[in-house]
């Protein structure tokens, strides 16, 4: 028996090994050569190794192109996604404790509100509408908004589930001792929060550095650019240019890489407080 | 789906309450910038859209035409088709992300050599742009010279044309859509495994329960809420798809593979902006009509357990 669940153990994970090898880097291996090979040889698309070694020359080539137009939009990109994500942080985490610890007739209605906010697609034009009303359609502080609009229901559900989880006696302490509701809610509860604000962080960080519809309908034009637009943007003219728009996607994958080896032991723990549980 | 059914629970905390005043200690006007933020950029318009949808609508000015958007809506066949190709790419991606999610998480929480190495390289693809996976498997499903036929020309298989054929456009699509969520469904998984108490495995062992039996018994119906999550999660995602559509084929060849999403961007392109928010209230109805019971049912059976 131990001999064979010794044998399953490194078996399936050698078998498991090149399984995923050939399933998920591979295609990783493929960005990487052909972001580095030079334009005649990237414009066939093979799976080949790369004849020459331009990795730096093709990185300044995408860098320069269209007027460092990478350069802004990743000052774009990572002003959304902070900005959003710390809005979607705060604002939501503020409603989950509320929504969680007070009930009132109005509760009802607002799990309904946050359940439609999860299931409902946004309606595209009437939103540019409104956005144009507010001044706000092709403005980068627009999407933020819009962002945040997005992304609260997601986020409140992680952090109301996970607030359940923290016992009450401790807020009765605190507000014994004297504490407001600021106080309770920002010295005391905020900071438990950790683990579920890492899960928060992550997810959905994911998800607005590498939205590509919403900067697409709510901020469009080169010099509002965020990340993924300039993939959309560089397609078309970097038709014979496989190289370049290869660099550009190893180039743009690299801040999200950073996030998972930072919060990697998080996710499943996060997770299960999160979304798990319940 | 656990993350919802909370709302259920805390109706029975009522009694708990103290003699403090819960209204100052917890005040409503925490719940404002969110509800500001909300009630304008997401209430508004869908409510605007049920109006503007029976509108000829170019921005600044619209012409009320009653119901003649939805019925161009049901009278050309490409959106027909749309409608049914938004309805497979969910069910498809979801049900395989269920399936293949479950068996990953449970293969990577056992006793596994390089076990946090594979656990990477299935998330990896969820951290990557969207827009970029597409373009990258663009490339490798080229029916000539692209790396997935040439391996399996290797072994004497001759490959589909995938994204070149009407037939199979879509259903390479959503596989590709299938390599790169499945990470966050197993990620679902292992959370859900890692809250299994350990003493029912041990239960089910000293009473002589074979792999299947504990599978069947004590995995299975353990990891439901987690299923529900999965299913919830990946079916909204599905039903709203757009990036990796666009990124691959634009809808095409054709109109074979268009989903709501991507008929909703070409009609505002087009500026047809009342049709492009018709369809955007059919994809209202088509999503609300399917995670709105499913997700009443499921938290109806996980309650059971």
């Amino acid at each position: 028996m131990k001999r064979d669940t010794f044998i399953f153990k490194y078996l399936s994970g050698i078998i498991g090994i090149i399984v995923t090898a050939a399933i998920f880097i591979v295609p990783f291996v493929f960005i990487f050569f052909t972001a580095v090979k030079d334009r005649g040889q990237a414009a066939l698309r093979e799976f080949t190794l790369p004849e020459s070694f331009l990795f730096f020359e093709n990185l300044i080539a995408v860098i320069e192109a269209r007027d460092y137009m990478l350069i802004t939009a990743f000052v774009n990109s990572t002003v959304l996604t902070v900005a959003s994500v710390g809005g979607m942080v705060i604002f939501g985490a503020m409603v989950a404790f509320v929504l969680q610890r007070r009930v009132t007739r109005f509760t009802g209605l607002i799990n309904a509100l946050i359940l439609a906010g999860l299931i409902i697609p946004p309606a595209v034009v009437p939103t540019i509408w409104v956005l144009q009303g507010l001044n706000l359609f092709k403005t980068l502080h627009g999407l933020i908004f819009i962002e945040v609009a997005f992304g609260l229901a997601f986020t409140i559900l992680l952090f109301r589930a996970f607030i359940s989880s923290i016992p009450r006696e401790l807020d009765e302490a605190a507000i014994i001792d004297g504490a407001g509701p600021i106080k309770l809610f920002f010295r005391v509860i905020f900071p438990l929060l950790r683990s579920v604000i890492a899960t928060v962080i992550i997810l959905q960080s994911i998800t607005v550095f590498n939205d590509f519809q919403n900067p697409l309908y709510f901020l469009p034009g080169d010099e509002n650019a965020t990340v993924q637009l300039t993939l959309y943007n560089f397609q078309s003219q970097f038709n014979t240019s496989f190289n370049l728009l290869y660099m550009n996607i190893l180039i743009i994958t690299i801040p999200m890489l950073i996030l998972f080896l930072l919060f990697n032991r998080r996710i499943v723990s996060g997770m299960t407080a999160g979304a798990v549980k319940g | 789906m656990a993350v919802i059914s909370t709302a259920r629970k805390n109706k029975n905390q009522r009694h708990t309450y103290s003699s403090l005043n819960v209204a100052k200690s917890y005040p409503s006007w925490f719940y404002a910038p969110a509800a500001i933020i909300y009630a304008v950029l997401f209430l508004l318009p869908t409510l605007l859209s049920f109006f503007f949808s029976l509108t000829r609508w170019s921005l600044f000015d619209w012409q009320f035409i009653g119901f003649d958007n939805f019925a161009q809506f049901f009278s050309e066949p490409f959106l027909i088709q749309g409608t049914l190709n938004t309805v497979f790419f969910a069910f498809f991606t979801s049900g395989t992300k269920v399936v293949l999610g479950m068996l990953l998480a449970i293969w990577l929480s056992g006793a596994v050599f390089a076990k946090s190495y594979l656990r990477a390289v299935i998330f990896f693809p969820v951290l990557v742009s969207t827009v970029g996976v597409g373009i990258t498997f663009k490339a490798l499903m080229q029916p000539e010279d692209g790396v997935i036929n040439a391996s399996l020309n290797f072994f004497g298989i001759e490959g589909p044309l995938w994204l070149a054929d009407p037939g199979t456009a879509l259903f390479s699509v959503a596989l590709v859509d299938v390599w790169r969520g499945v990470g966050i469904a197993t990620v679902i998984y292992l959370a859900g495994l890692a809250a299994i108490p350990q003493e029912y495995n041990e239960a089910a062992i000293v009473d002589g329960a074979g792999k299947l039996t504990k599978f069947r018994h004590i995995t299975l119906p353990l990891l439901f809420p987690a299923t529900s999550t999965v299913i919830i999660l990946s079916l909204i995602g599905g039903l709203r798809s757009f990036d990796l559509i666009w990124a691959m084929t634009r809808g095409g060849p054709g109109f074979a593979s268009d989903v709501l999403a991507s008929i909703i961007f070409k009609q505002y392109q087009a500026g047809f902006y009342g049709l492009s928010t018709a369809g955007n209230v059919v994809l209202f109805i088509l999503v609300t009509a399917i995670v709105y019971p499913l997700n009443r049912y499921l938290n109806k059976k996980e309650v059971d357990y």
